[in-house]
C-alpha cells in the first residue's frame, strides 16, 4: 500500500528558499510567477493492512516525525495503482 | 560535579566541549553515547552538542530527537536536570519539545560561520549568572540552520517569561537587523525553558574558551552552570 505525503511550510511562514527560486524564475523572464514555496515529497510503502488503519498510521507519522507542526503542515495521497 | 556530553552519529563539537569542561574548567565529564538508556545519576549538567546528526536529513535535529538516550534526557529534563544543546544540541531541543520553537534554514540560505555579538537578555539564569546585565558576548556562529521561529503568542509569552536568554545585536549591543545573521525572529539566539533548566543557543561558546582561541567570553556560559552547581 503506497502513501505520498506533501509537508509545506505553513503559510505566514517565511520561505526563504521558495523566495530565491521565484527570484531565479523572474531573472528567467518568468515574470508572471508570484509566489513559490518549496517544501517535501515523501514516498512511503505500506506493508498490507486494513485501509482505514493505514492512513490514521500514516497521520500519525506525519504528526510524530515527518513534519515540525511549528512552522508545518501536511497533505496525504493515497497511491491507487 | 559532573558533566555529560551526549555523542550522536555526526556529533563534531562534542570533543571541543568535553575539553573545555574536562581540560579547561577542570571538572568531571563524560561522553555519553546516544544509544544509551539511562544516564548516570551523578551527572548533574547535559551537554548536547553541535554537529550534523544523523545528516540533518529530514530536518536538523528531526532524527536524533528519536535516539534512545532521548526519552532518558526528557525523562531527567522534567526533574529538573540541567541541559545545555549548542547549535545541531539546539535543534535537537526543539524537536523534542523541550524548548519552545524551531530553527529554520538561514534566510540568506547560506552557511556561516564567523564571529557575532549576542546580548544577554536575562541575567537571572543558571546559564547566564556570570553576565551582567546587558552584557555583549562575542563568540562564533557556524550553522546553516539558525534561523529561529515562533509563532506570535509564543513569541511574547517566552518573552515575558524571560526565557529568551540572547539576542543577536551590534558590539554596542543595539538589536536591529543587521545585526541577525541567520533571519532569527526578534534576533533570538537563545532560548530556555519555562522551567529555566533546559537552555539551547545557536553560537558556539566552546570554541571560546582560551585567549589562544581569539577569546574566553563563552566560558562565562560554563562559569555560570559551575557556580549554579556549586
Amino acid at each position: 500500500m503506497r502513501f505520498n505525503v506533501y509537508v509545506t511550510l505553513k503559510r505566514g511562514v517565511l520561505d526563504p528558499q521558495g523566495r530565491a527560486v521565484m527570484e531565479a524564475l523572474h531573472s528567467l523572464h518568468f515574470s508572471e510567477v508570484r509566489d513559490v514555496r518549496v517544501g517535501k515529497f515523501i514516498e512511503l510503502d505500506l506493508n498490507g493492512m486494513p485501509e482505514e488503519e493505514a492512513k490514521a498510521r500514516v497521520e500519525k507519522m506525519c504528526q510524530e516525525l515527518l513534519a515540525n507542526p511549528v512552522i508545518e503542515e501536511f497533505r496525504i495521497e493515497e497511491v491507487t495503482e | 560535579m559532573k558533566f555529560g556530553v551526549v555523542v550522536f552519529p555526526g556529533s563534531n563539537c562534542d570533543h571541543d566541549c568535553y575539553h573545555v569542561l574536562k581540560n579547561v574548567l577542570s571538572k568531571d565529564v563524560t561522553y555519553i553515547w546516544h544509544k544509551e538508556t539511562s544516564i548516570d545519576d551523578h551527572i548533574d549538567c547535559i551537554v548536547l552538542p553541535g554537529g550534523f546528526s544523523y545528516g540533518d536529513y529530514l530536518r536538523t535535529g528531526a532524527i536524533a530527537r528519536f535516539s534512545p538516550v532521548m526519552a532518558e534526557i526528557e525523562r531527567l529534563a522534567k526533574k529538573g536536570k540541567y541541559v545545555i544543546g549548542i547549535c545541531n544540541g539546539f535543534q535537537i531541543l526543539c524537536e523534542a519539545g523541550l524548548l519552545p520553537g524551531v530553527l529554520m534554514m538561514n534566510a540568506s540560505l547560506k552557511f556561516i560561520c564567523r564571529n557575532v555579538h549576542i546580548r544577554v537578555e536575562n541575567t537571572a539564569t543558571p546559564f547566564t549568572k556570570r553576565c551582567t546585565e546587558g552584557e555583549v558576548l562575542k563568540i562564533p556562529i557556524a550553522h546553516k540552520d539558525g534561523n529561529y521561529f515562533v509563532d506570535g503568542a509564543t513569541l511574547k509569552r517566552i518573552e515575558d517569561r524571560g526565557q529568551i536568554l540572547f539576542r543577536y545585536s551590534t558590539p554596542d549591543g543595539t538589536v536591529s537587523g543587521e545585526a541577525n545573521p541567520n533571519g532569527s525572529v526578534a534576533n533570538i539566539a537563545g532560548v530556555m525553558n519555562e522551567g529555566g533548566n533546559v537552555m539551547g543557543m545557536m553560537p558556539h561558546p566552546e570554541r571560546v574558551c582560551e585567549p589562544i582561541l581569539g577569546g574566553t567570553d563563552g566560558l562565562k556560559i560554563f562559569t555560570s552552570v559551575i557556580e549554579s552547581l556549586s
